[in-house]
């Protein structure tokens, strides 16, 4: 096969291009500019697009002989992703920018451009496997990325590699070491990579200015204190909040709702966390559309815990019924449903049941 | 392996490699006083001798320098401040819109760091500064021009300026012309004397010398305050030890590009005429760029410029590499990302236009069996490169 590798100067993809290669396959390595004024250098473990990556991508396919192109996908990138970040925070929303990547620019940009130019199949350095054509965690737990590639269909799957999904971390670099690529010992990448000093907050208030507002205690209505922007808050979030007055029972308080509206953040207790339900956008499918109800696993967040849960439809939302009472839970965030190891599928949450009260309405 | 990217690097000469290896394990220092410095002195100064005769300069009027960036940062720089110094009133550059980076950086980083004032010269579509332009620009302001630069021809599209002629209006107003000659030697008639330019930039390996030499022909009543400071060399212009091996291949790539020219210029121009005929032919909407006169004063020899519409160059440029076809997007790669080239832009162009488009860069190795190759290639090319760019 023709097989595009994306690299993006990490280890793990350089790793995938190498085991591409020795499966037989005809690589060519891409590095994805994703910024249209990237920084010169990586600053510790934050970022992946300076050109110290580009570089280090292209002396990777250097190593391992492979011919090597940058492709400038910064303006769909731009829109698709940072563009969407920011307006996702904007409106009281988390989003996971990462999901949003693979969903639009990797396995959709990227994997078109390249089925037209020729090519079979993207090889990427993510954790995940690939079994007769569906989607499984990686067998390294700890890395495991099937959740930020929940959002791929099936046909898409059908043209994505993921040579690392069998394989523990530790052993991808000590292969790296072995294979005399230099990116071996190269430090993760963690975080956002298009906010490279890791201050989402000030990254947000530098593109959305102060929005101030009041910080309502939920059960009393009160106010409790004042923000500069509701972007800057997350639900299920404790620190940062800068209350004004102790919450009368004196225990931590928790932002619970976020009303960009009325720029409004509303703080109380963690029971009131806790939720029973979510409502969530028309899913997509990573295989054949799962008899419904679904009785199966549901992840929230990248890394996160899996809940036990019940999945149905509800005209084009998905409705997904927790078994336990998962806390923390965003409008924004990615809800990936998965059958064992088996990902069945993902749909973005509109929002959590029961409603979060607020005495003011 | 079909090399069609000259305009980029094209392979050293036998004999210049031959005379290169010679020297490289008794070198000696330029400098020194003893026997083995006047060895290698020997080889220097004959060098430039070659050098000055093939091009039509004094001996005493050749500086060798590592290469063509640095011959137009000194040139630009060197000019500026010397000029400078004599009259402050003299903060004006006159700068082609389409030099190359080496020339317009050093004029920008003047700008921000050191007072310059610079007056870009349009160019029509073909990418020509018309002497016109140049007079008009001095005629603006005369007393405050530091110098003006413009590329004797273009290294993206071919275009051949008439530098005589600028030469001329700038000593209307006892201004200096410096000129980028990077792409001339081999390919066209170059005589620094008889063109009346006052700097002119070479680099040894676009024409089968050695990378990392060059040369600034630098006239030698010119007052030019040096980049690089040291032991002196060089007329105090340019210090460091001389490379011997790499200046005496020079030489030798030199004069026989210079011999050797009016015969390849012939062949490299039937060839290219060919090029154009059958890529026409082949890809129906390629557009050439540049000057569509394909004569040796208008247009480099081996230079054939496309722009394929409805295509990303480096598309054009993966699928053709995939193919063992080797050729250039010409535009400046800064960041890794191609950036649409600033020389297509000026000449009126649009971004799409100037995306989608290569360069064919024609030299001493090329045989018709390249041309074959690509008119076989570029059809199938153009049209995948096509569909993926109706998916972005």
């Amino acid at each position: 096969m023709k097989v595009l590798a994306a690299m993006s100067g990490g280890v793990d993809s350089a790793v995938a291009a190498a085991r591409a290669i020795e499966a037989g396959h005809d690589v060519t390595g891409v590095h994805l500019a994703l910024s249209p004024s990237p920084a010169s250098h990586r600053n510790g473990a934050r970022g992946c697009c300076s050109l110290e990556d580009a570089r280090d991508a292209r002396r990777a396919a250097d190593v391992l002989g492979i011919p090597f192109y940058v492709w400038d996908v910064a303006e769909r990138f731009g829109r698709d992703v940072v563009d969407d970040f920011v307006a996702e925070y904007a409106a009281g929303r988390t989003p996971n920018p990462c999901v949003r990547c693979n969903e639009r620019i990797k396995f959709a940009a990227v994997l078109d451009r390249a089925l037209a130019l020729g090519f079979d199949a993207v090889c990427t350095g993510h954790y995940a496997r690939i079994v007769d054509g569906t989607l499984h965690r990686a067998v390294d737990d700890a890395k495991d990325q099937s959740y930020v590639l929940g959002v791929l269909r099936p046909q898409q799957l059908a043209h994505a590699m993921f040579p690392l999904g069998e394989t523990t971390k530790a052993a991808v670099r000590a292969e790296a070491g072995a294979r005399g690529l230099g990116v071996a010992t190269k430090p993760d990448s963690h975080d956002i990579c298009f906010i490279p000093d890791g201050d989402t907050a000030g990254w947000l208030a530098a593109r959305l200015g102060a929005q101030p507002g009041p910080i309502l205690e939920a059960e009393t209505g009160a106010v409790v204190g004042h923000h500069d922007g509701a972007y800057a808050f997350t639900v299920g979030q404790r620190r940062g909040l800068a209350l004004s007055q102790p919450a009368a029972d004196g225990r931590p308080r928790y932002v619970l709702d976020i009303s960009p509206v009325t720029r409004t953040v509303t703080v109380g207790a963690i029971e009131a966390l806790a939720v029973d339900a979510i409502v969530a956008g028309p899913p997509t499918w990573c295989g054949a559309a799962p008899e419904l109800p679904f009785l199966g696993l549901a992840q929230l967040r990248a890394h996160g815990e899996v809940h036990a849960c019940t999945a149905s439809l509800d005209d084009d939302a998905l409705v997904v019924s927790f078994h336990d009472r998962p806390s923390g839970v965003a409008p924004g965030q990615t809800a990936v449903l998965y059958d064992g190891t088996r990902v069945v599928g993902s749909a973005t949450i509109a929002r959590t049941l029961p409603e979060t009260h607020c005495a003011t309405g | 392996m079909v090399y069609l990217d000259h305009a980029a690097t094209t392979p050293m000469l036998p004999q210049a490699a031959e005379a290169m290896t010679a020297l490289l394990t008794h070198p000696g220092n330029a400098s020194s006083l003893h026997a083995a410095g006047r060895r290698a002195r020997r080889v220097v100064e004959e060098s430039r001798e070659t050098v000055a005769a093939a091009l039509g300069a004094r001996p005493s009027e050749v500086v060798f320098t590592s290469g063509g960036t640095e011959s137009d940062n000194l040139a630009v720089k060197g000019l500026f401040w010397a000029r400078n110094n004599a009259d402050p009133r003299r903060r004006r550059v006159l700068v082609s819109a389409v030099e190359h980076h080496a020339v317009m950086d050093s004029a920008l980083w003047l700008a921000q760091r050191e007072g310059a004032v610079i007056t870009w010269l349009p160019v029509d579509e073909a990418g020509r500064v018309s002497p016109d332009v140049l007079r008009a620009a001095i005629a603006d302001s005369p007393d405050d021009v530091a110098l003006a630069t413009v590329m004797w021809a273009n290294n993206e599209v071919g275009t051949v300026q008439p530098i005589d002629e600028l030469a001329a209006v700038a000593h209307e107003h006892g201004v200096p012309l410096h000129t980028d000659a990077v792409q001339t030697v081999g390919q066209l008639h170059v005589d620094f004397a008889q063109s009346g330019v006052d700097a002119m930039t070479i680099s040894g390996h676009k024409f089968g010398g050695p990378i990392g030499a060059g040369v600034l022909v630098l006239g030698r009543e010119l007052d030019c305050v040096p980049v690089l400071h040291g032991g002196g060399q060089e007329r105090d212009v340019r210090s460091g030890t001389l490379d011997v091996p790499a200046v005496a291949a020079l030489a030798v790539a030199v004069e026989l590009a210079v011999k050797e020219q009016p015969v390849r210029a012939e062949r490299l121009a039937a060839l290219r005429d060919d090029l154009i005929v059958r890529v026409s032919a082949e890809v129906p909407g390629a557009r050439l760029n540049g000057d569509a006169v394909l004569d040796p004063a208008h247009r480099l020899p081996g230079n054939a410029h496309f722009s394929f519409p409805g295509c990303e160059g480096d598309a054009l440029l993966m699928l053709l590499d995939a193919r063992d076809i080797e050729c250039s997007t010409g535009s400046a790669c800064s960041a890794g990302v191609a950036r649409p080239s600033h020389v297509l832009l000026a000449m009126g162009h649009d971004e799409a236009r100037a995306r989608g488009s290569l360069r064919f860069s024609l030299g001493h190795t090329s045989v018709a069996a390249d041309v074959d190759a690509l008119a076989a290639a570029i059809a199938p090319v153009v049209e995948r490169a096509r569909s993926a760019a109706a998916v972005r």
